[in-house]
């Protein structure tokens, strides 16, 4: 459950203040599939990012699973993102030294995970985005696609809540960028929240629901138009 | 995050740049290596210095004339100094516990003899003197038991001063002449070898009573004192004070102890060792600055993967814990392959060169290791720093 009240992001840039977000007002509930789509510098990243906990709203209230995330300490966010968020990113960030399974038991490595599980879970998750056979290659030897599967099986290791996505496909040819959705979907109706940006109005369509965002305002926030 | 994973995952970031690595590393590993050979080398002089001053026994005291001052005059300027004379040591043999009590001049001098002259080291001692330090004759006797103020001309020859001398020929009974006196020469000893440099063979020994003539001094350098084993220092100390101090009127001299010779030594020796290791430390600084500017360099190129690890819920505290774990890793095996190469040099030596006194401390090794790892530690906070507190986001954003 996610509740956005007022919430403002404004950045300074010299005089002048950049309203990226504008009293943005927005309910999400559990195993939603929501897509966000908008002109360029509409604010789509900057909602993502404070729905994610990388970025604090400069006003208003963030209610996650009803308790107020607006204004926690740093260390506490971090413990919220880990448990509760994946993030995928346009530009996959693996880390190039570590192997797909490597990279994908980080988010345990970190919360202290021992070695047995770590690997087994890692082993299952990147089976099921379908990386059996590429355990141990490193990003510079997985094609586009392959890594962001990487990248979403790291996301989903914790089993976190939402999984956020920001133009998952932007680097990706069509083909891998559908079959990244169709795991991401899949994901969604086992009972993951999916908040999806993208400029790709074939993609954003598929979501139930549409977000669009104009100059940091909700612009419509319409259902999925049954065909 | 487990510490073990700790670090396993800095060992993985190490091993990933292996040249850059080994590089920093070695200018850890080569201060250590400074560290160690030359805190070797001061400890091996510490236990050679130790080893030359013990060989003769440790239970001996030095009395020797004038007090010596905080104040830093020095005592001789002074003329309420009474020297210290033959009958002062003859005094000193009825102190408590005291077995010997030897007067002793020394200086150069020259022998002549069987048409050659040979220069050596002239010790003037009382006829105790061979049976306190334990150097035996080896052949005819040592000075003989005389009255100290009116001791024969008899001479005692060094191994290697007879040898110099008579070559295989029998040197007792001889004559010999040092200075202007003529001596004759009633033994000889058994070779000793040599103490702090001073060659103990190439010697001659006289009376202490002629000794003060031929150097024309009114007192003697020192008495030397060999007490009882199981005596306590300090009442042997007190009697050989009370004594003086009757013969004198005042405190005029000085008692020094083995334990304090050896004292005064080992901490001219420590500031020498420490001195050298300072030395050494710069170049582990040198060392320091390169993990600095590696992890400077680190840090900045791995900007996404920080923001990576923070979006994936790490905190700060564990961002700055991986950095400095791998500078302190870092440090820790370029000390380690410091030590390694030491330990190997000095092996070298002491099997080639064995002369050179080298000695490993194992205290030494591992404040170097400690001291290694340390600058690791500094060099490595404020890079670790600025990684943690780099914002999430911005991180993220640098391609
Ligand atoms: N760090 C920043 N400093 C100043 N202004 C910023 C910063 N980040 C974003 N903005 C501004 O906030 C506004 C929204 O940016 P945002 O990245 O959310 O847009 P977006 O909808 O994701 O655009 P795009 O489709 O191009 O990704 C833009 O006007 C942008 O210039
Ligand atoms: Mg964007």
């Amino acid at each position: 459950m996610i509740k956005l009240r007022g919430i403002c992001r404004d950045y300074e840039v010299g005089d002048e203040t950049v309203h990226a977000l504008d009293h943005i007002e927005l309910d999400i509930a559990a195993g939603e599939y929501i897509s966000i789509m908008g002109p360029s510098g509409s604010g789509k990243s900057t909602l993502l990012n404070i729905l994610g906990l990388l970025d604090k709203p400069t006003a208003g209230i963030y209610e996650l699973d009803g308790s107020d995330v607006s204004d926690l300490p740093d260390d506490h966010l971090a413990q919220v993102r880990r448990q509760k968020i994946g993030f995928i990113f346009q530009s996959f960030h693996l880390v190039s030294r570590l192997t797909a399974h490597e990279n994908v038991e980080l988010p345990m490595l970190l919360m202290g995970t021992n070695k047995k599980e770590r690997r087994q879970r890692a082993e299952e998750v990147l089976d099921s985005v379908g990386l059996r056979s590429r355990l141990d290659h490193r990003p510079d030897q997985l094609s586009g696609g392959e890594r962001q599967r990487v990248a979403i099986a790291r996301a989903i290791v914790m089993r976190p809540s939402f999984l956020l996505a920001d133009e998952p496909t932007g680097n990706l040819d069509s083909k891998s960028g559908g079959e990244i959705i169709s795991i991401v979907e899949d994901l969604n109706s086992q009972g993951i929240g999916l908040v999806v940006v993208t400029h790709d109005p074939d993609l954003g369509d598929r979501a139930r629901r549409h977000l669009r965002m104009v100059d940091g305002r909700i612009h419509s926030d319409n259902p999925r138009k049954s065909a | 995050m487990k510490f073990i994973d700790l670090i396993q995952f800095t060992a993985q970031a190490i091993f990933s740049h292996r040249l850059r690595s080994t590089l920093t590393a070695i200018g850890i590993g080569v201060g250590v290596l400074a560290v160690v050979l030359l805190t070797a080398i001061g400890e091996g002089v510490n236990r050679f210095v130790v080893e030359q001053f013990t060989q003769f026994g440790t239970t001996t005291i030095a009395v020797q004339p004038g007090k010596s001052s905080t104040l830093g005059i020095n005592p001789a300027v002074l003329n309420s100094v009474r020297p210290l004379s033959l009958a002062d040591a003859v005094a000193l043999e009825r102190a408590p516990y005291v077995l010997y009590s030897v007067p002793a001049v020394s200086g150069a001098g020259s022998i002549e003899a069987n048409n050659r002259e040979r220069n050596v080291n002239v010790f003037a001692v009382g006829p105790g003197f061979d049976r306190a330090f334990k150097f035996n004759v080896n052949i005819g006797s040592f000075l003989p038991p005389d009255n100290l103020e009116r001791a024969r001309p008899v001479a005692v020859l060094g191994a290697m001063a007879a040898a110099e001398i008579f070559g295989s020929g029998n040197p007792l009974g001889q004559r010999i002449r040092i200075g202007n006196e003529r001596y004759r020469v009633v033994g000889v000893m058994e070779p000793k070898g040599e103490m702090l440099g001073i060659d103990l063979d190439d010697t001659v020994y006289i009376p202490a009573a002629r000794g003060l003539e031929m150097f024309n001094r009114t007192g003697l350098h020192e008495i030397d004192i060999l007490y009882a084993e199981d005596a306590p220092v300090d009442e042997v100390v007190a009697g050989i004070r009370r004594i003086l101090l009757a013969r004198h009127g005042g405190e005029d001299f000085t008692i020094l102890t083995q334990q304090q010779m050896l004292d005064v030594l080992g901490s001219i020796i420590d500031v020498l060792t420490l001195g050298v290791g300072a030395l050494g430390g710069i170049s582990l600084l040198v060392g320091g600055v390169g993990i600095f500017t590696i992890m400077t360099i680190a840090v900045r190129e791995r900007t996404e993967e920080i923001g990576l690890l923070r979006a994936i819920g790490t905190t700060k505290n564990v961002v700055a814990r991986i950095f400095i774990g791998e500078a302190v890793l870092l440090s820790a095996l370029g000390g380690a392959g410091g030590l390694l190469l030491a330990l190997i040099v000095i092996g070298a030596v002491s099997v080639l060169a064995p002369s050179i006194p080298v000695n490993v401390s194992i205290m030494y090794v591992l404040l170097a290791e400690l001291i290694a790892v340390l600058t690791g530690l500094i060099a490595g906070v404020l890079p670790a720093y600025k990684a943690a507190s780099l914002a999430p986001l911005d991180a993220l954003r640098t391609d």
